[in-house]
């Protein structure tokens, strides 16, 4: 479903600046997988994602969505097979306009934008039994303004226009680290219910270790651009956080950097 | 004094379609496109230059709006291919069509008053009507001494730019329009859900001059004359309708914002008129008035919320305190 092949990435080369931030990485995952990614700050994992969403564009190597290659195609091309949902609740949603407006434009996806209205009867009843599986209560709310919403709303708000299209592949970049507890919990929670209902294809970045560990039926950790653990199946299942640390330790040979960051 | 105001409302009217194009850019996309001074003079020159050319005035009138559309397209262009501010990729463009402007005009000035206009042709049609005898029957029926001479330019006018606002309301409520309305509001976002922001944002500045070079041609032909300075101050023109209608009409939907920009190039207009009739103010204090206007537009709906939030705690504090007198 999707491949990333031998990958590389330095910003400001040549320059006192220079950083590699991706290294020969080698990743691929089918249908259906769960993949969650975890590592300390600077570690490549939003880079990596930048890379497959299309935001960044590697120096070598390539990307392929369902046998397609896609390294060059730009990114608003490309989002037709990718959902997204970012880190900033502001970031996934249009505020000046409505819920139903909001719906309509992820709706329009993987079509052609036309000159039809953009919500209609037809389509109000879709978002509506959408809305519904939300269990907050907006598909009431179909005309506010989405800049009216708290974060928590917004973030699961974004989380339906990024899936409800079924995309070929679904990117989390920390979508939950901007919400407090509860709301992170419940944005968790949605997550694993659609991740579940629709079995997308789905990339989610955490600092979250048990999050990482609850989520998902793989993980890779990545460290100084590079993937340095990759479990999977029954392994990941029996995986604890103690474990997760040695393992570290064991493949880096130091501690693992921020505690408090991985730990959440 | 009801002729001036009558006057007013008929060159308000037709601003009014100017002031949709600036709604669209300054609002919509969030883009304060200072092509509007160079793409009104634009649709007046081509309409003024097709016209003194035996075109056919809805012909040229057509023409002017389509030069205006690639006007403002290639502003988006400097902005999204070529990555230039967008405040600079207007006043670039705004600079080079002036020097167009005079070589589509060939001459500073461009006279229509002999030529045959949308308005004197529909004058034409209009006079068979009886409209505006019964018009003004009415009117001397009410006590009004001077009379318009007629009322076809008015009520056409009025037509057109409602017919334009209806098509401006639906389109933004379409997929397309969403997806531009988006552009302006979360780019990042849109460019997420598979929309190029580059096309909707050079595709958004040609609607909005394509609109104001619609205006201008019709003003053109309104005044009688195309002339190479006419647009200078025009988008201040055009921000102070859209500013002047929101904050009296509001913005809760789109059709109201755009009702609230069509009122305000009206009001425009006979505040214009109004401040003229004083003896201390002439029409070289126009520009003056206009930026007046925009800042008291701005600053007062603010004045006024701060002073009802003030009051507002004052009366809580009041309230507490009262309460608390009364329990000691």
């Amino acid at each position: 479903m999707l491949e990333v092949n031998d990958i590389s990435l330095t910003f400001n080369e040549g320059t006192p600046d220079e950083k590699q931030a991706l290294q020969d990485i080698n990743l691929k995952l089918s249908k259906g997988e769960f993949v969650t990614v975890i590592g300390s700050n600077g570690a490549g994992k939003s880079t990596l994602m930048n890379i497959i969403s299309g935001a960044l564009l590697p120096d070598v190597g390539d990307v392929q969505i369902n046998e397609k290659k896609v390294t060059m195609m730009p990114e608003y091309k490309r989002s037709r097979y990718i959902g997204r949902v970012f880190q900033d609740p502001m970031a996934g949603t249009s505020p000046t306009m409505t819920i139903e407006e909001n719906l309509a434009l992820a709706y329009s996806r993987d079509k052609k934008r036309s000159l039809r209205p953009g919500v209609n009867k037809k389509r109000r009843d879709f978002f509506k039994t959408a809305l519904n599986s939300l269990h907050l209560g907006l598909e009431d709310r179909l005309s506010a303004k989405v800049g009216l919403l708290s974060g928590g709303e917004r973030q699961a708000l974004s989380l339906l226009m990024a899936t409800f299209t079924n995309p070929d592949i679904l990117l989390l970049d920390e979508h939950t680290a901007a919400l407090d507890p509860s709301r992170a919990t419940l944005i968790t929670n949605l997550t694993r219910e659609i991740v579940e209902k629709t079995q997308l294809t789905t990339l989610m970045i955490t600092h979250n270790m048990q999050q990482a560990l609850e989520l998902g039926n793989r993980l890779i950790m990545m460290d100084k651009g590079q993937i340095i653990l990759d479990i999977a199946g029954e392994e990941k299942q029996a995986l604890t956080i103690e474990k997760l640390l040695h393992e570290f330790q064991r493949i880096r040979g130091e501690q693992l950097g921020d505690d408090r960051a991985i730990l959440g | 004094m009801f002729i001036s105001i009558f006057g007013a409302i008929e060159a308000g009217v037709i601003y009014a379609i100017m002031a949709l194009g600036v709604y669209l850019s300054f609002r919509v996309l969030d883009f304060p496109d200072l092509t509007v001074d160079g793409s009104f003079v634009t649709g007046a020159a081509v309409a003024a230059i097709a016209i003194t050319n035996d075109v056919s005035t809805v012909l040229a009138t057509t023409l002017a709006l389509i030069t205006g559309f690639i006007a403002g397209s290639v502003t988006g262009l400097l902005n999204t291919k070529g990555k230039i501010n967008p405040l600079l990729s207007g006043i670039l463009m705004m600079t080079a069509l002036y020097s167009i402007n005079l070589r589509i005009m060939g001459q500073s000035n461009i006279p229509l008053l002999n030529q045959s206009t949308v308005f004197t042709r529909l004058s034409e049609i209009w006079s068979g009507l009886g409209i505006d005898s019964a018009l003004n029957q009415g009117l001397s029926a009410i006590g009004a001494s001077s009379l318009p001479r007629t009322w076809s330019i008015l009520i056409v006018m009025l037509v057109v730019t409602l017919v334009i606002k209806f098509i401006t309301d639906y389109y933004l409520k379409t997929e397309v329009g969403l997806a531009l309305r988006a552009a302006g509001d979360n780019e990042k976002m849109i460019r997420s859900f598979s929309a190029n922001t580059d096309y909707l944002k050079i595709m958004g500045l040609g609607l909005s001059n394509g609109l104001v070079a619609l205006s201008g041609a019709l003003y053109a032909q309104y005044v009688g004359f195309a002339d190479l300075n006419m647009g200078v101050g025009m988008i201040v023109v055009g921000l102070a309708s859209v500013i002047i209608g929101e904050s009296i009409v509001g913005t809760k939907s789109i059709m109201r914002t755009t009702f609230a920009v069509i009122l305000g190039a009206i009001l425009y207009r006979i505040v214009i008129a109004l401040a003229l009739r004083s003896t201390f103010l002439d029409a070289n204090d126009t520009k003056l008035i206009t930026s007046v206007l925009v800042i008291l537009a701005l600053v007062i709906p603010k004045l006024i919320s701060t002073h009802k939030e003030s009051k507002r705690k004052r009366r809580k504090r009041i309230a507490l305190q009262q309460r608390a007198k009364g329990e000691v």
